[in-house]
C-alpha cells in the first residue's frame, strides 16, 4: 500500500475562535509538510485533527496508511522499563519488539533499555516519546515539537529517522520551530486568522 | 479483541503495582471490624444487620479506585494513542470494566469470609451475600468506570464521582441487600437484572465520556 495524505480545503474552530480555514495540501510516499508559524496559531491542532482526535470544523482529511502521534504526552507507564513501555505500544501496532530494538538503537536510546521511564531525562523521554513512533511501523508520522528539549546529537538522529522514514515510502508531517534538516519538505506557514 | 486483551492486561498490571486490588479489600474487612465496636457486641443484632453494612463497605470499595480509571489514561495521552490506532472507545471502556471488576470483585468475595466471621453471620447469609456480590460487583464495575469517564476532565473528579456513583448505585443495594434474607430468590434476580443493564449500558456511555475528553 502506497501512504498518502490529503487535506482540502480545512478548517479548525477551537473555542468559538478561528484557528486556520482553507487548508490544502496533498502528500505521497516520501514527502513531508513543514508546519510552522507563531504559538497558538492552530499547529497542533492541526496535527491532532490529521490523527482524528478533533472534528473538523470544516473540509476533510483522507490517509492511507496508518498513523503515529508524538506530541508533548509521553504516554508511557512511569514504572515500566523502557523497552517494555515501548513493547505496549508496539504489541498494539503487531510490530512487536524487534522493532522497540531498532527503535531504540535508531535514537541512541538502547542503553535505557531497562531503566524505568519514571527517571529518564526531559530529553530522553522526548526520545522516548519519537521511539514510540519509530517502533510502530506506520505509514504517517505526525510529530508535534519533535525536537523539543533535544540536544544537537539527538536533533542529527531525529533528522536521520525522518529521513529513513521518507526513503522507505513513508510521509511526515512536523509542526516545529527549530529548523530541521529536512530535504524537499512541504512548507505550510499557519498564519493567525483575522 | 487483540486490543481489549491488551488494555485488560496492563490495566490488571497497573491496579496491581498500585496496590489498586488490596486497597479495596483492607477497606472492605476495615468496615466489618469497625461495625461490631460501633453497635455493639450484640451477636443477634449483627447477624440480622451484617449483611446490609457488607454490601454497603461492597459499594464503597468499588469507589475507591475511581480516579484512576480514567483520569491518569487520559493526562499522560494513553487515550489518545487508542484513538490515534483506532481502537473504539467503547472497546476501551469494555476493557476497563473487566479489569476494574478482577481487580475488586473477586478479592471482595473472598474478603467477605473472614468478614462474615466478624459480624457473625451464619453459612447460609454468607452464601446469600457471595452470590449478591457474583451477580452485583460487575454492576459496581461498570457503574465506576462510568462515572470515571464523565469525571475526568474535572478539576476534584474524585469527589464528584462519589456523589454521582453512590445515587445510581441504589438500585444495586436495595437488591443486593434484599437478596439476603429473600430465599425466593427474587431479589437476587433483580439484582442480576440491574447489574447486567449497568454492564450493558457502561461501555456506550464511558466510550461517549471518553471521546468527550478529547475536546
Amino acid at each position: 500500500m502506497t501512504a498518502s495524505l490529503t487535506l482540502s480545503n480545512l478548517a479548525c474552530v477551537r473555542g468559538g475562535r478561528v484557528l486556520f480555514k482553507r487548508l490544502n495540501a496533498a502528500l505521497g510516499p516520501g514527502d513531508a509538510l513543514l508546519l510552522t508559524g507563531p504559538n497558538g496559531v492552530g499547529k497542533s491542532s492541526l496535527l491532532r485533527l490529521i490523527a482524528g482526535l478533533l472534528p473538523a470544523y470544516a473540509g476533510t482529511v483522507t490517509h492511507k496508511g496508518r498513523l503515529a502521534l508524538s506530541d508533548e504526552n509521553p504516554a508511557l507507564d512511569p514504572r515500566l522499563p523502557l523497552a517494555k513501555a515501548l513493547g505496549y505500544w508496539a504489541g498494539l501496532d503487531g510490530t512487536g519488539p524487534a522493532a522497540v530494538a531498532a527503535a531504540l538503537e535508531a535514537l541512541d536510546l538502547t542503553r535505557l533499555t531497562d531503566v524505568p521511564v519514571r527517571l529518564l531525562s526531559t530529553g530522553q523521554r522526548r526520545r522516548a516519546n519519537l521511539a514510540r513512533v519509530l517502533a510502530s511501523g506506520a505509514d504517517v508520522w505526525l510529530l508535534d515539537e519533535p525536537g523539543n528539549g533535544l540536544d544537537t546529537a539527538s536533533l542529527v538522529l531525529l533528522e536521520h529517522a525522518i529521513a529513513a522514514h521518507r526513503a522507505q515510502g513513508g510521509i511526515a508531517v512536523i509542526a516545529s520551530h527549530q529548523p530541521l534538516g529536512l530535504t524537499n519538505a512541504q512548507a505550510l506557514t499557519l498564519e493567525a486568522a483575522e | 479483541m487483540k486490543a481489549f486483551l491488551a488494555i485488560l492486561g496492563r490495566d490488571l498490571r497497573l491496579s496491581l503495582g498500585s496496590g489498586g486490588i488490596g486497597l479495596p479489600v483492607v477497606f472492605f474487612l476495615l468496615v466489618a471490624t469497625l461495625y461490631p465496636f460501633a453497635v455493639g457486641p450484640d451477636g443477634a443484632l449483627l447477624a440480622k444487620t451484617g449483611g446490609g453494612v457488607l454490601w454497603v463497605a461492597a459499594l464503597l470499595a468499588a469507589l475507591l479506585p475511581v480516579d484512576r480509571l480514567i483520569a491518569p489514561d487520559a493526562e499522560a495521552g494513553v487515550l489518545d494513542q487508542y484513538a490515534v490506532r483506532g481502537v473504539g472507545e467503547e472497546m476501551i471502556a469494555a476493557a476497563k470494566i473487566t479489569a476494574h471488576w478482577i481487580g475488586f470483585g473477586p478479592p471482595l468475595m473472598l474478603a467477605a469470609i473472614p468478614a462474615s466471621a466478624m459480624l457473625r453471620l451464619d453459612g447460609e447469609t454468607l452464601a446469600a451475600v457471595e452470590l449478591g456480590l457474583l451477580a452485583g460487583t460487575p454492576g459496581l464495575a461498570a457503574l465506576g468506570v462510568m462515572v470515571a469517564s464523565l469525571t475526568a476532565g474535572l478539576r476534584r473528579g474524585g469527589a464528584l464521582a462519589g456523589l454521582l456513583m453512590l445515587p445510581l448505585a441504589i438500585p444495586l443495594i436495595i437488591f443486593g441487600a434484599g437478596s439476603i434474607g429473600d430465599f425466593g430468590g427474587g431479589a437476587l434476580r433483580f439484582l442480576a437484572a440491574s447489574s447486567l443493564f449497568l454492564v450493558a449500558v457502561a461501555p456506550f456511555a464511558a466510550g461517549a465520556g471518553i471521546r468527550a475528553l478529547r475536546e
